[in-house]
Formats: structure tokens, sequence, C-alpha cells
């Protein structure tokens, strides 16, 4: 990999100075997917050093800094008891313990890669990303703006609440990228619905949630009906891993044992 | 550029560019059991440990390994012979290229996870592929050596 210069700033404010003004410049995570995605860069900006990879417990969320390692994440008790430890579970499922601790939260969520294991887990529950300059977004605003204005992530906030989940990864073997990922929640007596892998980004199945949040009692006819939205909604296509049709029927299986697994447990 | 590293414990400082992966640094500087194999994160046969956690060196630039402790086979030496005998008494051992990083994620396992359930090795191990041996007698060798109180 081509990098012409390497920059640790000790403050924020540098760092942002450096990333807005030299042009092809760039925030440096844990760099895990780095090798695979660029091969060129100018500036190559380190954050290590401005006390992003910390975990903050506070009465109402999790305030988790940016630079927090995915395995940090995946040992975290918090973490572990949050919708049935929902983003724990997802991140155990990401290749091997070595590559787990470097790879960070931040970095797993600016990429936007679509075969995250991560985002589907984050956006079915609150999760608010808090930005230098641009101060506090949804994650899902965050996904859906194309580009964004050149910004450092300082945390991810997810709200506490008392929520059940679901999350299944179906990958060829533990070191490979998701055919297909689905998350469910259940909080409040509201269901949210992710897929990712598609092979596109992760999305939430707005019309499917939608669907389910009507009714009160979910029976088979509702799930095997949520089914069919799911499937019109959320755009499947083929990829080196699998074809369109695999997906769309690994879909369909998961998000009927998600749902019945999430109902069961929440009685 | 340079950049200082802790390597087995001797401060060492190292020219390298800015784009530099720590696999390379390390061979280019003779430390020659981190070893080269996908070079894209899969294998884990480059594991070295940074600051005692296991990461794959191919994928981790060496200037954001400044300051930090990084230790390669030799640096757990006596470890090392340790895990090594239990390999060889239990038939673990063909080509020996993935042992030392194999021995390296071992030793890091055995600090971080108390009594480790037979599914919680395999987990921990899921990053170090080994293509002679199937994997069953290292599974025996491990575990013997996790016993290992001395």
């Amino acid at each position: 990999m081509l990098v012409t210069k390497y920059l640790r700033p000790e403050s924020l404010s540098d760092a942002y100075k450096v990333l807005t003004e030299e042009k092809k410049s760039l925030i440096i995570a844990g760099g895990a997917w780095i090798k695979l995605s660029i091969k060129k860069i100018d500036t190559l900006i380190s954050i290590d050093n401005l006390n992003l990879n910390q975990i903050e417990i506070t009465k109402d969320s999790l305030e988790i800094g940016s630079m927090v390692t995915l395995r940090e994440l995946e040992i975290n008790k918090e973490v572990n008891e949050l919708y049935d430890g929902i983003l724990a579970r997802a991140i155990h499922k990401i290749m091997g313990i070595n590559i787990r601790n470097i790879a960070t939260i931040g970095g797993s969520i600016m990429g936007k890669f679509p075969f995250s294991d991560i985002i589907p887990a984050l956006l079915v529950m609150d999760t608010k990303l808090i930005f230098y300059k641009q101060g506090e977004i949804t994650l899902e605003e965050y996904l859906e703006t194309p580009k964004m204005e050149k910004d450092i992530l300082l945390k991810v906030i997810i709200k506490k609440e008392k929520g059940v989940g679901f999350f299944k990864k179906v990958a060829k073997t533990p070191l490979d990228f998701s055919i297909i990922n689905i998350a469910i929640s259940k909080c409040n007596n509201k269901f949210k619905v992710c897929l990712g892998s598609t092979p596109y980004l992760a999305k939430l199945a707005i019309n499917t949630m939608e669907y389910l949040n009507k009714h009160s009692k979910i029976s088979e006819e509702i799930i095997n009906s949520a089914i069919k939205i799911m499937i019109q909604e959320i755009k499947f296509n083929k990829n080196v891993r699998s074809s369109k049709e695999y997906k769309e029927e690994l879909a369909k299986v998961y998000l009927k044992r998600g749902l019945k697994k999430v109902i069961a447990h929440v009685g | 550029m340079l950049v200082n590293l802790i390597v087995n414990n001797q401060n060492k400082v190292f020219s390298c560019e800015p784009g530099d992966f720590l696999l390379d640094t390390l061979r280019e500087n003779n430390y020659l059991s981190v070893r080269r194999g996908c070079d894209t994160t899969n294998c884990g046969v480059c594991t070295v440990l940074f600051d005692g956690k296991p990461v794959p060196s191919c994928s981790l630039l060496t200037v954001k390994a400044e300051g930090h402790h990084i230790t390669t086979v030799e640096g757990i030496q006596k470890e090392a012979e340790k895990i090594g005998k239990y390999f060889g008494d239990e038939g673990a051992d063909q080509c020996g290229y993935c042992n030392p990083s194999l021995a390296l994620t071992v030793y890091a396992m055995k600090k971080e996870l108390k009594n480790p359930t037979d599914e919680e090795i395999k987990e921990y191990l899921v990053g170090n592929l080994c293509r002679c041996t199937g994997y069953i007698a290292q599974e025996r060798a491990i575990k013997k050596y996790l016993g290992d109180k001395s």
C-alpha cells in the first residue's frame, strides 16, 4: 500500500484540520480492511492518541468510543446483556479473534461495508453516531447519506433498552463473509428487522416492520405474510458468495425462525 | 520514517515506509518466525502478539504499532517449547509452518481464558489455519498444554 504521509495528531481539532485541508486524506481506525480496499493514499491520519477507545456506561446508554475494538465489545458484560447480546453475537461470528483485536467499531461503521455483520445488529437497536463537526445523527441516517462531508466519528451511542434480539449470519466457513445476515429485535412491543449482505448495504425492512407492528399477536399466517413483504421490499442480488435465489431463500427461512425465537423469548 | 517498537521486550527502532505492514517490517529485520501466508487477514500464520493480544501482522500497519509491545514466538521461548512438546507427543506437527502463530495464539488464550470449554478453544483458534493436521491432534495437544500448571 502506498502512503505518502502518516500523521498522528494530538488533538481532535488538529486531526479534523488535516482531514479537511488535505485532499486525499483518510482517517485510519483499526486498519483491518485497509489493505483490501485502498492501494494509494496521500495522507493517513491516526486517531490512536485521541482517547476514543473507552466504553462508558451511563444510566440510559452505552457510549462506545469509535476506536474500541470488536474484541473489546464482544467480551464487554453490558454489550452481552443488551438485547440478548445481539451485538456481541454478531461480532463473535466475524473471522478470528486476531482480526477482531484490530478491527474497531468506528472503522466497521465508517467503511459502510455491505458484508458487515455489525451494522444489522446496530440498526435493530436505537443507535446514534456522534461526529466531531456534525454532532449527533442516527446510524440509519448516516448509512442513507451517499456522500457525507469529511468528519471524525467519535462515539457510537446505543440506548439501553429491555429488548430481545436474534442474529444470524450464514457463511460457508467461519472466516468467510456473510452470504446473508439478518438481525431482528423486539423492544416495547415493536419489531425491527434488518437484512445485510444481500449483497447490498444492510437495510431495515421498514414495510415488514410496519406490518408486524400492526398486530398485537403474531401468528404463523402473519409471519408468512411478513416474509412476502420482506421479499418485495428488500433488493437481493447474486454475488461471488451465492445466487440471488439462495439469498432470498435464506432470508425467508431465517426471518421465520428469528421472529419465532424473538416472540418465544418475550412470551 | 522511524518507528519505535518493543519487540520481545527489547526497544527497537525500525525504518519503514508509512504504508508498510508489520509482517514486512519484522521479516526485513530478521524476525523470520513471523511467516507470510495468505497476506489477506485470513490464515493467521503471520500472527504476533500486540500488547499481549493476537493480531495478524499482515494487516497491521507498522506505524500503528509505535510504542507498543510486539511478541514473536522467540519472546515466549519457554512456553513455546512446552507447546511444541505437547504437539510432538500428540502427533500434531507436520510441516510446522503455522506452529509459531499457533503457539502465540494458544499462549494468549491460556492467559485470557480460564478453563475454556472445547467450543471456546475452537472459537479462539478460528483465525489460525493449519492445512496439514485436521486439528484433532492439535486439539488434544492444546488441551494438555492448557491443563499444564507448571
